[in-house]
């Protein structure tokens, strides 16, 4: 630790994590090099790679459809490498809406949006979002058409979600690199919807 | 492996149990009826691998649609509303 300043002494879990990460290092299971570079991998990770995943479905009706039917497969294409995840794209249209939670914890598609943001892991989203989504989406400044239906997608077992917002009128001619910087985290998770700025 | 015993369109039924241990079936949904929207595959039981064994045999796990309104009966929204929740076979009837 760098940091100036004053003293502050770890908390409860940082003291866990420290110990534990110094045993196994003593005890030869792991090296120091192994985990500083997992560590940088995750932080690797931004809502960037699941942005160019939306753009290219945006641009290319035949990868859309690639997307829709196989996650997996779709995003290996665009040489995003995800093991060990089973991604569930769904699209959003002017009949449904579909928002992302996991009620149980805070499962979440890392490798395409990174580390999740504390309001998804907070109680307040997590049990609000499955039984009262439209109060949680105004809170989040989106309000929808009276028509449109929502479909929530609890998160509880294996598969990880990832939805494919519209896009918005304005947008024609745009390249995908434009595209992709409109979709944000947020418009993945389904708590926003993307704007031709 | 156990066989999938179910295909989308089907309508299912949440086991109402409530036994110790890591659950991945929610709270909320166990007892209620919903449609079996897809299968997703067979996956290691949750429940075993918890408690440090296998989780075999696998488990097919199914993502299942319910009707807002019936899972919360002061719902309010578009009756189309929906919630769809990923359920392990074992718990469903």
């Amino acid at each position: 630790m760098s940091e100036a300043g004053r003293y502050q002494p770890y908390s409860y879990f940082q003291l866990m994590e420290v110990s534990l990460r110094e045993l196994l290092v003593e005890k030869g299971i792991l090296t120091e090099a192994q985990v500083a570079e997992t560590v940088e991998d995750m932080r690797q990770r931004s809502p960037e790679r699941g942005a160019r995943v939306v753009a290219r479905a945006w641009v290319s009706d035949s990868y859309r459809k690639k997307l829709l039917e196989d996650g997996t497969k779709a995003c290996e294409e665009l040489g995003l490498d995800v093991p060990a995840l089973r991604l569930i794209v769904v699209e959003n249209t002017p009949q449904a809406h579909n928002m992302i939670v996991c009620t149980l914890c805070s499962c979440y598609p890392r490798m395409l949006l990174g580390i999740p943001p504390d309001w998804y892991k907070s109680r307040n989203y997590r049990s609000r979002a499955v039984r009262e989504p439209r109060a949680v989406l105004s809170e989040f400044g989106l309000f929808l058409e009276e028509g449109t239906a929502i479909r929530v997608h609890d998160s509880t077992a294996d598969m990880r979600y990832l939805v494919l917002p519209m896009r918005p009128a304005g947008t024609e001619g745009w390249s995908e690199e434009r595209l992709a910087s409109i979709v944000t985290r947020d418009c993945m998770i389904g708590v926003a919807v993307p704007k031709a700025n | 492996m156990v066989e999938a015993r179910f295909r989308r369109g089907d309508r299912v039924h949440v086991r109402a149990a409530y036994p110790l241990g890591h659950i991945r079936t929610p709270y909320y949904i166990r007892g209620h009826s919903g449609v079996i929207e897809r299968l997703c595959g067979s996956f290691g039981n949750p429940e075993e691998l918890a408690q440090q064994r296998s989780g075999e045999p696998k488990q097919p796990l199914y993502r299942v649609r319910f009707l807002q309104k019936d899972v919360w009966p002061a719902y309010r929204g578009n009756p189309g509303d929906l919630l769809e929740v990923e359920i392990f076979q074992h718990w469903l009837e």
